[in-house]
């Protein structure tokens, strides 16, 4: 079970396809899964983008950031991944909008496909807007534009489509007065704040996909909590997808940086190929 | 030799040998070290074979408690664990977690003056569990035909541990769903190894497997396959629910989402089924408190305060509301808890969690209670003392103060019928509203007991296998029924 049947990468970012039949057949649209590389890792959850009914298959995209994306980027075709939970997280919410933009930035411009086809086969008509620092980061194009009406870039350097970010693009739209009825945002957190903030003057719809720190994903342990609107939410059941209106950036930001310390030791010895430091006690 | 009544009562009660409390507060393996065979004896003999076996009807699920007793002090320890288990699958479990002070100990004669000087009901069946499990002395059950009926149980808890065995003992096809990556429930991912070694519920699990149960681990059921699933698509005949309490509540104070403020679920589960004591071996971090605050009086709280010590706090204090004699911790948790120095804040509850600009926890703002009239518990009420407050510095807070049901299966079951507070409603056997589904343990009750959920199991499934039955018209009951 769970074994990797396809790999490949785009810079740093790895698209896993992994045999998890029970999955592929229960999964929608905004849900992800958590993972485990070997049986001593950490639970991580990463965003189901694609899957495959007839293969059994369900697609990742892993954007290495530490020790534990790492040690899924060195997995090899033919390993299997210890454990795969999910789906989880309460799907995206998919209805007849009228017009939908979705940003997708790092692993959301993966993570926002599967969205793009729901919004698109309920009616809508899709526009997705992905960035990337240059224009070779790019992955997952050709699925993309068939699933959308219209896909638009953003690079840092100008190198694809406008030059700036996912927000940027989206302004100028708002701007030159195009009828945005709802957004969706996945990415980095810097990336959910800026993007909600470009559509919050226009008062547009906005979902974003909170990526806080997560353990069970199944709303026991509260590890993921988050707040929105003043309330105390558990991203992994209640979301992921949060009104990014109402989200308390500031907050999530430093939920998320709980670890930073252990977390860059260990993945800093572990990426120059040294082992592992034996620092536990016991 | 047979000892009269009056040299049984001249035999003092044996306490276990234990780790010393300034080594354990260091490591995280096992406190007591358990009974030599010749102390196990010498504990039995002390048994008086009470004609109306009052220890018998204070244990939940009816151990026969002087008949293993008697096994053990003719050195018959096998048989011993033979006659718990036709009540009691988990034995080594029980005889460590059960608070023993309020169950069968409670009322054993041996303890009316003083309390302390009950039979160790729990120390002994520890011990011939232990015995049996060491010397490969299990017996493999021999399994009836099968009656081609097939059965799923989701969750790995205690509770749905119980119906399993029962069940596939009885030839029905039993399958486990388990959302996590291990079985056990809390026994694995709640309660600390050094209060339950985890190679015990390992080995009680792996013989449920040699006996045929399947167990489908990383499997959210709510989410992956929902329970009408269960039947309409993967063809089970009957369903049971034993997911647990599973949803931790947090104080409705302010400060609640500093970074360093923990449920007791999440900071247990990092240290106990992540092993995060073993970091960066096992990759799941863990901060490390210097001085911890934890919130409650009950086990979870003690396992919270002592894994805390054992990870290396200089300083762990437990605030709890009422005072030191309504804990409702496990007797022996409390008083190790102490010998670790773990500081009692009593009749003491938070009103703020302080932090700083980068969002971690310094400390916390409570205020003094005192003790008032009696409640429908017959507890007296603790009452907030006006003006008394009281601050003091924490860079970790574990809140320890109970938990509610989590809504994922019964959001998605809407035809079964759950009470105001979101636990399923079921009749004594377990039974819920919906057909041929049937719920036990923390999800019914509440917070409770393992052996209660266990209780619980071993009723539905005796449910169970009479509704199915009455569908089919051989009806067998074997004897260890
Ligand atoms: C619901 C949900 C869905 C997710 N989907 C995906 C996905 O499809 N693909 C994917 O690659 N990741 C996804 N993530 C994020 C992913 O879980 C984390 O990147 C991962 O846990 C990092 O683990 P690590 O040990 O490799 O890095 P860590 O060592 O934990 O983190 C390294 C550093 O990166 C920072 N960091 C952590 N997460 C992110 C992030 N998302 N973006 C930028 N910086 C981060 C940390 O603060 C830390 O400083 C998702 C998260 C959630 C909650
Ligand atoms: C820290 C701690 C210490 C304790 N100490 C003691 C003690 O000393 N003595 C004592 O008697 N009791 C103690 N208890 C209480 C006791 O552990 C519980 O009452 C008992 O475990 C309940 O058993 P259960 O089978 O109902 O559920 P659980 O043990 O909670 O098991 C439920 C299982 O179901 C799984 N699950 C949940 N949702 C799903 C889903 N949707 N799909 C699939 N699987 C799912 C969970 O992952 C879990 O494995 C303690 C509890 C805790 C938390
Ligand atoms: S199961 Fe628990 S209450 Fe019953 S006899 Fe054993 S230790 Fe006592
Ligand atoms: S009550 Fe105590 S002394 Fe009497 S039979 Fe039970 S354990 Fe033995
Ligand atoms: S990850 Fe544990 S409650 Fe959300």
């Amino acid at each position: 079970m769970y074994e990797l049947v396809e790999k490949s990468e785009v810079f740093n970012v790895h698209e896993m396809v992994i045999d998890a039949p029970e999955i592929a057949h229960s999964i929608e649209a905004g849900q992800f899964v958590i993972v485990m590389g070997s049986e001593n890792s950490e639970r991580i959850p990463l965003t189901v983008s694609d899957w495959n009914t007839d293969t059994g298959t369900i697609t990742l995209y892993v954007l290495e950031t530490g020790m534990s994306t790492l040690e899924l980027a060195r997995m090899k075709v033919g390993d299997s991944l210890y454990a795969v939970t999910g789906p989880l997280g309460s799907p995206s919410e998919i209805r007849d909008y009228g017009t939908v933009v979705l940003g997708g930035g790092c692993y959301g411009i993966g993570a926002i496909y599967p969205i793009a086809k729901a919004c698109r086969e309920a009616g809508n008509k899709v526009i997705s807007i992905i960035e990337a620092r240059y224009s070779f980061m790019f992955y997952h194009e050709k699925e993309l534009h068939a699933a959308c009406d219209q896909v638009l870039y953003a690079t840092s350097d100008g190198s694809k489509g406008k030059k700036g970010k996912v927000e940027d693009v989206i302004t100028e739209m708002l701007e030159k007065g195009v009828k945005i009825d709802q957004a969706f945002f996945i990415g980095c957190t810097q990336m959910l704040e800026r993007c909600s903030e470009a559509t919050r003057p226009y008062n547009i719809p906005t979902k974003v996909a909170l990526n806080s720190i997560m353990l069970d994903g199944t709303g026991m342990c509260g590890a993921c909590r988050v707040s929105v609107g003043g309330e105390t939410k558990f991203a992994c059941v209640d979301g992921p997808e949060f009104d990014g209106h109402k989200v308390d950036w500031k907050e999530l930001d430093q939920r998320k940086s709980a670890y930073t310390e252990q977390e860059t030791v260990v993945y800093q010895s572990y990426s120059h190929g040294g082992e592992v430091p034996k620092v536990g006690s016991a | 030799m047979e000892l009269t009544a009056k040299e049984r009562m001249a035999i003092e009660r044996h306490g276990m040998a234990e780790q010393p409390p300034d080594l354990r507060n260091r490591n995280f393996e096992e406190v007591p070290y358990g009974y030599t065979p010749e102390e196990a004896v010498a504990e039995a003999q002390r048994c008086l074979s009470c004609k109306k076996m009052p220890c018998v009807s204070g244990c939940p699920v009816e151990v026969p408690i002087p008949e293993f007793i008697a096994l053990v002090a003719e050195k018959k320890f096998a048989e011993a664990a033979r006659v718990i288990k036709t009540k009691n699958v988990l034995p080594a479990v029980c005889g460590r977690v059960c608070p023993q002070e309020t169950q069968c100990e409670g009322v054993c004669v041996r303890g009316k003056k003083d309390i302390k000087e009950a039979v160790a009901v729990g120390n002994l069946e520890r011990f011939v569990a232990d015995y049996e499990r060491e010397n490969n002395l299990a017996e493999v059950p021999e399994i009836k035909n099968k009656n081609g009926l097939k059965v799923a149980v989701i969750g790995s808890g205690p509770s749905g541990l119980t119906v399993a065995g029962d069940l596939i003992k009885l030839g029905y096809e039993v399958t486990i769903y388990e959302a996590f990556h291990r079985g056990g429930g809390v026994l694995v991912y709640g309660i600390p190894e050094f209060r339950l070694p985890k190679k015990i519920v390992e080995s009680e699990i792996s013989a449920l497997e040699d006996l045929g149960v399947k167990i489908y681990y990383n499997s959210v059921i709510g989410r992956l396959h929902k329970v009408d699933d269960l039947f309409n698509v993967l063809g089970f005949n009957a369903v049971y629910i034993g997911v647990g309490a599973g949803l931790p509540i947090f104080l409705n104070i302010p400060g609640n989402n500093f970074n360093g403020v923990f449920s007791a679920n999440e900071y247990l589960t990092r240290s106990n089924l992540m092993k995060s004591y073993l970091f960066p071996q096992y990759r799941t971090p863990m901060i490390i408190g210097k001085k911890v605050a934890v919130l409650g009086g009950g086990n979870v709280a003690m396992d919270s305060a002592r894994t805390a010590i054992r990870l290396g706090a200089e300083k762990v204090t437990i605030v709890y509301r009422r005072a030191r004699e309504q804990m409702p911790a496990r007797a022996a948790e409390a008083h190790h808890a102490e010998e670790e120095k773990i500081e009692f804040r009593l009749l003491s509850s938070p009103v703020e969690i302080f932090g700083n600009d980068e969002g971690w926890v310094t400390g916390m703002k409570c205020q003094r209670y005192e003790l008032g009239e009696p409640d429908e518990s017959g507890r007296q009420r603790p009452v907030p003392i006006e003006d008394s407050f009281f601050e003091f510095d924490c860079d970790q807070v574990l809140v320890s103060i109970g938990g509610e049901a989590n809504p994922l299966i019964t959001k998605t079951t809407p035809d079964m019928k759950t009470n105001k507070w979101g636990y399923i409603e079921t009749d004594d056997w377990g039974r819920t509203s919906k057909k041929l589904v049937y719920a036990g343990g923390d999800i019914v009750t509440g917070a409770a007991t393992v052996i209660s959920a266990m209780g619980a199991g071993r009723m539905a499934a005796k449910a169970i296998h009479e509704d199915l039955m009455k569908e089919s018209d051989e009806t067998v009951t074997p004897d260890w029924w």
